[in-house]
C-alpha cells in the first residue's frame, strides 16, 4: 500500500483511506473523486518475488507435493491444487463457503482433529495426516456416518454435506455414544442452509451404534 | 384416464427412499459447478463498487492487465454510468490462480464521483431525501390500491378492533453454494458452462442469446447445486461475463461469487411494514381490514407481500408502495411475499382473538374456509398439546416462561407444461430417464427414478436418470414456485406407461396373452389371468436388441393438483432475564398431495420450518446509512440457524389424495407467525418487528413493567 500511495498523490481520498483501516464511521459528506480497489495485495507486491516454497503434505494416506506461497491455505491446495508432476489435486469435497472459520464447510481431519481447512494455512499442514472426506471410506466400504447420512437423508443440496460428515466422524472418534446434546455441540461449527439438522442428528445416533 | 393408482398398490411411490445422489454427497464425488476443474482453466473474479451510489468518472485496467498471470481484464462499467448499490460490477479480470485473479481486481484504478445515497427506507421515504430513481417521485412506486366490500360498513359491525404495524426486514438465500459458473468454448460457435442454476434452460436460452449463437450450440450443465431458494435463474452478469472471459482467453474460466457479493447483489427477500386496522364481529368473523403497507426490494420494485392472508375478510382496503433504496435487488425467495405476510396476519389473528377473549385456534376455524387446514387444526394441536397452552400470556413467576402459537399457510405447487422426458429400455434391461429438469437439492432426479422403477418392477437405483444437462435437448422449465415436481412427474409416467406398452407389445405374442393382460413385478413380466408365464424383465428386454425402445411423454393435468394447505404449531421457552427464545417444537403439518418420496417430503418440510425459524427468530440484514454499506455481509453476523437452534420438528406429511404437488415452499410460511404467538403467550407482550430477538424482548417486558 505505501507506494501505492505515493503514486496517486493527492488522488487518495478519504473513502479509500476508510476502505483501507476498516472502520465504517465516515459522516455522509460528498467526496469530489472517490478511488476505490486501489489498495495491494499485502503480500504481492509489485517486483518482489511472492514467498513460496515446495512442500509435502499427507493427504488421505498419499503423499502430494505441491508448490505454495506463504498465504495458499490448505483448502486451496486440495480444491485447486496441482502438485509438482502436474496432476491436480482435485480433491474438491471439502467446500469454501464462508472464507472464516464459520461456516465447517471446509472442514477435514488434521492428525484426527477436525479443521477447517480454509483457516489453516498449507504450510502448517505439513508432518500432519490429513483425511478429506474423500478418504473416509475404506474402499467401497463407507464410514458409518455416510452410511447413516444416506439412510436418514441427511442431506439435501448436499453442499455441506461433507463437511458435516467430517465433522460427525471426528465426534464419534471422539465420544462413541453421544446425547443429543453432545451432537449439537459437537456439530456447531457447520451450517446448513436447507435445514437438513433433524436428519443429521438422527444419522449421527445410527451411526454411534455402529460405532 | 391416468392415474398413480392405490396407495397400496404401490411399491416405491409413497414409501421413504434414500435420495440416488446420496453416496456421491456424503463421499465428496459429487461435483458442484464450484467443483468443476477443466484442463487449462483459469479463475475469474469481479471487482464491486464499496459505494452505494456515483458517477463512473474513469476506470484504469492497465496496472491489473500487466500483473504476471493476468489473462484477461474487462471493464463491465462504462464511464459516465451511474453506480446504483455496493456491490455493484465495474471490472472482472481472469487469471491463472485465484490468488492472482484477487490482487488484480485489488490494481483496477477506479475513480468515482459519489453521489448522496439512500439505504433504508427510514431515509428514502424522508422529507428531502435524495432522489435516487428518475422514474418515480420521491423514491417511492405509485400506491397499488385494491378495494373489496364496504370498508365502513364493515368497521360499523365491528365488536373488537386491532391496529397495530407489523415490520419485517430483508433477508438474504445465503445459498451455501454461491451464484457461479464455468465457462468453456470448444471453439468460437460451441459454448458449455456449468452453472449454479435452478434453471439450465433459461441459461442456455440467455447465453445463446447473449452470444447470438443458436441455442443447440450452448450446452448447460448443472449435476449437483448448492442451494437457490428462488435466487439462481438465469446467468446474471457473472454468468455472461465468465463466457466472456473464456472467449477473450481461449480457455475455461470458473467464477464464483465471494459470499460478500453473494448476500450484496444475489438477491434477497424484500422488506415489510403493514400498519393496520381491523376488526371482528362478536361473534368471531373477520368483518373489516384496512392496511397501508410498504417494502423495498432495493433498487428495483417486487417488494409485494400478502396482506390480508389465508384468512377470510369481506370488508377491505389494502394499499402498498415499492421504496426504491440503493441497494442490490431482491429476488424469487422461497414463498415470495407469503412467511412475512403470514406473520403479520398471524399476529393480527391473535391479537384479535384475545380482545374477543376467545381462543385464537377457535376464532381461525371460524374464518378458515380451508377444510383442509381445519382438519390440520385438530391434527396440529393434538400433536402439541394446545390443551397444556398457557391460558393467561405471561402468567406466572418463572423466570423461564412457555407458551404456544400456531400459523398458517397455503401455496401452488401445480405444476404445469413444457416439461419433455424420454424413457429408453435397453436391450440388457437397463434403463434410462431423461430430461432436462435439475435437481437443487429437492430430489428430484430420485422421484424420476422412483416413478420410472414403479412401472417396471425394478429398483430406484436400476434407473439411469439424467437431469441438469441441456445437452440432450429435452427442455424442462425453471426450479421455482414448488413447481417441478408436479411439471415433471407426469411426463416420466406417461413415458415409462408408453415404454412399457411397447415392450409389452413385443413380448405379449410369446407369452401368448394379450397386451392388455401383462404385467411387470419384481423384474419378471406376467399373465395376470395365468401367473405360470412368465418371462424375466432381462429376457424380455434381451430381444430388443439394437431395438431399444425409447419413449417420450405428456403432461397430464390428472396426475398433478395445485393448491396446498399448511399449518404449524410452535412451543417456545422464553428466558425473561436474557430475551433468549428457544423453540422446543414445531409441528407442521402440510398437505401434499401424493409425495413420490415421503422421506424427501419430511426433508422438505423440516428445511421450511428451518428456514422460517430463522426468518423469526435470526435473520436480517443490516445496512449502515453513512456508508451505503451492508453491515453484516458475511456468516458470522448475517445469522442464520445452526444446531442448537433446531428443536424438536414433528413434519406431518398430510396426504389427502393421490394427484401431485410441490411442498419446496409452503413448509417455511407459516413458522415465523407461529413463533412470534408462542412468544406472547409465553410472556404477555407482543413483538410485532421480526427478527424476534432478545433486545426486543427485553425492552418490551421493561416497556410492560414500566
Ligand atoms: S469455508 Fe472454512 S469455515 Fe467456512
Ligand atoms: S444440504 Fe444444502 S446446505 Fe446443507
Amino acid at each position: 500500500m505505501p507506494d501505492k500511495e505515493k503514486k496517486q498523490g493527492t488522488n487518495i481520498s478519504r473513502r479509500s483511506f476508510l476502505k483501507g483501516v476498516g472502520t465504517g464511521t465516515v459522516a455522509a459528506t460528498v467526496a469530489p473523486s472517490v478511488l476505490i480497489g486501489g489498495e495491494k495485495a499485502a503480500d504481492a507486491q509489485e517486483g518482489d518475488a511472492v514467498a513460496s516454497a515446495t512442500i509435502q503434505l499427507n493427504i488421505n494416506g498419499k503423499p502430494y507435493q505441491v508448490e505454495v506461497e506463504a498465504r495458499t491455505t490448505l483448502l486451496t491446495v486440495l480444491r485447486d491444487g496441482i502438485d509438482t508432476s502436474g496432476n491436480n489435486v482435485d480433491l474438491t469435497g471439502a467446500k469454501l463457503i464462508c472464507d472464516r472459520g464459520e461456516c465447517g464447510g471446509c472442514t477435514v481431519m488434521a492428525d484426527g482433529n477436525p479443521v477447517y481447512a480454509c483457516m489453516m494455512l498449507a504450510m502448517d499442514a505439513q508432518d500432519k495426516q490429513i483425511t478429506t472426506v474423500e478418504g473416509l471410506a475404506d474402499g467401497d466400504d463407507l464410514h458409518p456416518v455416510q452410511e447413516a447420512f444416506i439412510q436418514h437423508d441427511a442431506l439435501m443440496c448436499g453442499f455441506c454435506t461433507p463437511g458435516f460428515v467430517v465433522s460427525s466422524a471426528a465426534l464419534l472418534s471422539e465420544n462413541a455414544k453421544p446425547t443429543l446434546e453432545e451432537i449439537k455441540v459437537g456439530l456447531s461449527g457447520n451450517t446448513c442452509r436447507c435445514g437438513t439438522y433433524p436428519f443429521i442428528f438422527d444419522a449421527v445416533k445410527t451411526a454411534s451404534k455402529k460405532m | 384416464m391416468a392415474s398413480w393408482g392405490e396407495a397400496s398398490e404401490s411399491r416405491l411411490i409413497g414409501k421413504r427412499i434414500p435420495r440416488l445422489s446420496g453416496r456421491d454427497k456424503v463421499t465428496g464425488k459429487a461435483k458442484y459447478t464450484f467443483d468443476i476443474n477443466r484442463p487449462g482453466m483459469l479463475y475469474g473474479r469481479i471487482l464491486r463498487s464499496e459505494v452505494a451510489h456515483a458517477n463512473v468518472v474513469g476506470v484504469d485496467l492497465s496496472e491489473a492487465e500487466a500483473l504476471p498471470g493476468v489473462k484477461a481484464v474487462i471493464q463491465i462499467v462504462e464511464v459516465g454510468n451511474k453506480i446504483r448499490y455496493q456491490g455493484q460490477e465495474i471490472a472482472a479480470v481472469a487469471a491463472e490462480t485465484d490468488d492472482i485473479a484477487k490482487d488484480a481486481i485489488r490494481l483496477i484504478r477506479v475513480d468515482l464521483e459519489e453521489l448522496p445515497h439512500v439505504v433504508t427506507e427510514a431515509d428514502a421515504m424522508a422529507e428531502g431525501a435524495p432522489q435516487i430513481r428518475d422514474d418515480w417521485t420521491g423514491n417511492q412506486s405509485n400506491p397499488n390500491v385494491r378495494e373489496e366490500g364496504d370498508l365502513a360498513g364493515g368497521f360499523a359491525q365491528a365488536a373488537v378492533e386491532v391496529e397495530a404495524t407489523y415490520h419485517a426486514p430483508v433477508q438474504t438465500h445465503v445459498c451455501l453454494e454461491t451464484h457461479g459458473n464455468v465457462a468453456e468454448w470448444e471453439d468460437e460457435q460451441n459454448l458449455t458452462v456449468w452453472a449454479s442454476t435452478q434453471g439450465v434452460f433459461g441459461v442456455r436460452n440467455d447465453l445463446a442469446g447473449s452470444f447470438n449463437l443458436p441455442a443447440n450450440q450452448v450446452r448447460v450443465i448443472t449435476e449437483h447445486m448448492g442451494g437457490g431458494f428462488g435466487s439462481k435463474f438465469g446467468p446474471g452478469v457473472e454468468g455472461r461475463r465468465v463466457a466472456e472471459l473464456a472467449r477473450i482467453t481461449g480457455r475455461p474460466v470458473k467464477l464464483m461469487l465471494t459470499r460478500k457479493a453473494e448476500h450484496l447483489v444475489a438477491g434477497n427477500r424484500p422488506s415489510m411494514t403493514q400498519h393496520v386496522r381491523a376488526g371482528a364481529t362478536g361473534d368471531g368473523r373477520l368483518i373489516a381490514y384496512d392496511m397501508k403497507g410498504h417494502g423495498t426490494g432495493g433498487i428495483s420494485s417486487g417488494a409485494g407481500f400478502q396482506a390480508p392472508y389465508v384468512y377470510h375478510v369481506p370488508n377491505r382496503r389494502t394499499e402498498r408502495v415499492n421504496v426504491a433504496v440503493n441497494v442490490g435487488n431482491q429476488r424469487a425467495m422461497r414463498a415470495p411475499g407469503h412467511p412475512q405476510g403470514a406473520f403479520a396476519m398471524d399476529s393480527l389473528m391473535d391479537e384479535l382473538a384475545e380482545k374477543l377473549g376467545m381462543n385464537p385456534l377457535e376464532f381461525r376455524r371460524i374464518n378458515d374456509t380451508s377444510e383442509v387446514r381445519q382438519a390440520q387444526y385438530t391434527l396440529g394441536a393434538q400433536e402439541i398439546g394446545w390443551h397444556r397452552r398457557n391460558s393467561v400470556p405471561g402468567a406466572g413467576k418463572a423466570v423461564k416462561k412457555r407458551g404456544m402459537g400456531v400459523g398458517s399457510g397455503q401455496w401452488g405447487g401445480g405444476g404445469g407444461r413444457g416439461t419433455q422426458a424420454r424413457v429408453t429400455i435397453n436391450s440388457d434391461g437397463t434403463v434410462e430417464a431423461v430430461t432436462g429438469t435439475q435437481d437443487i437439492g429437492t430430489g428430484i432426479r430420485t422421484a424420476i427414478a422412483i416413478i420410472v422403477a414403479e412401472e417396471f418392477g425394478l429398483a430406484p437405483t436400476d434407473i439411469r436418470v439424467t437431469v441438469g444437462d441441456s445437452g440432450p435437448g429435452l427442455p424442462s422449465g425453471g426450479s421455482g414456485g414448488s413447481q417441478t415436481t408436479a411439471s415433471v412427474a407426469p411426463v416420466i409416467k406417461t413415458a415409462a406407461a408408453a415404454a412399457k406398452q411397447k415392450l409389452f407389445e413385443r413380448i405379449a405374442p410369446q407369452l401368448n396373452a394379450p397386451v392388455g393382460d401383462l404385467r411387470v413385478g419384481n423384474r419378471t413380466i406376467y399373465v395376470v389371468s395365468d401367473r405360470t408365464k412368465t418371462i424375466k424383465w432381462e429376457l424380455a428386454t434381451g430381444q430388443l436388441g439394437m431395438d431399444s425402445i425409447s419413449e417420450g411423454g405428456e403432461w397430464d393435468e390428472e396426475l398433478r393438483q395445485g393448491g396446498v394447505a399448511g399449518t404449524q404449531f410452535a412451543e417456545v421457552e422464553v428466558d425473561t432475564e436474557t430475551g433468549a427464545v428457544r423453540v422446543i417444537k414445531i409441528v407442521a403439518v402440510q398437505d401434499c398431495g401424493l409425495a413420490i418420496n415421503r422421506l424427501a417430503t419430511e426433508s422438505q418440510i423440516n428445511g421450511g420450518v428451518i428456514m422460517g425459524l430463522g426468518q423469526a427468530l435470526l435473520e436480517e440484514r443490516f445496512m449502515d446509512a453513512q456508508t451505503g454499506r451492508m453491515l453484516n455481509a458475511n456468516l458470522e453476523d448475517y445469522k442464520v440457524p445452526g444446531t442448537f437452534e433446531i428443536p424438536e420438528i414433528k413434519s406431518i406429511v398430510f396426504d389427502t389424495h393421490r394427484k401431485v404437488t410441490g411442498v419446496g415452499e409452503p413448509p417455511c410460511i407459516p413458522t415465523p407467525g407461529a413463533i412470534a404467538n408462542a412468544v406472547y403467550n409465553a410472556i404477555g407482550v407482543r413483538i410485532r418487528e421480526l427478527p424476534i430477538t432478545p433486545d426486543k424482548i427485553l425492552t418490551a417486558l421493561a416497556e410492560k413493567k414500566a
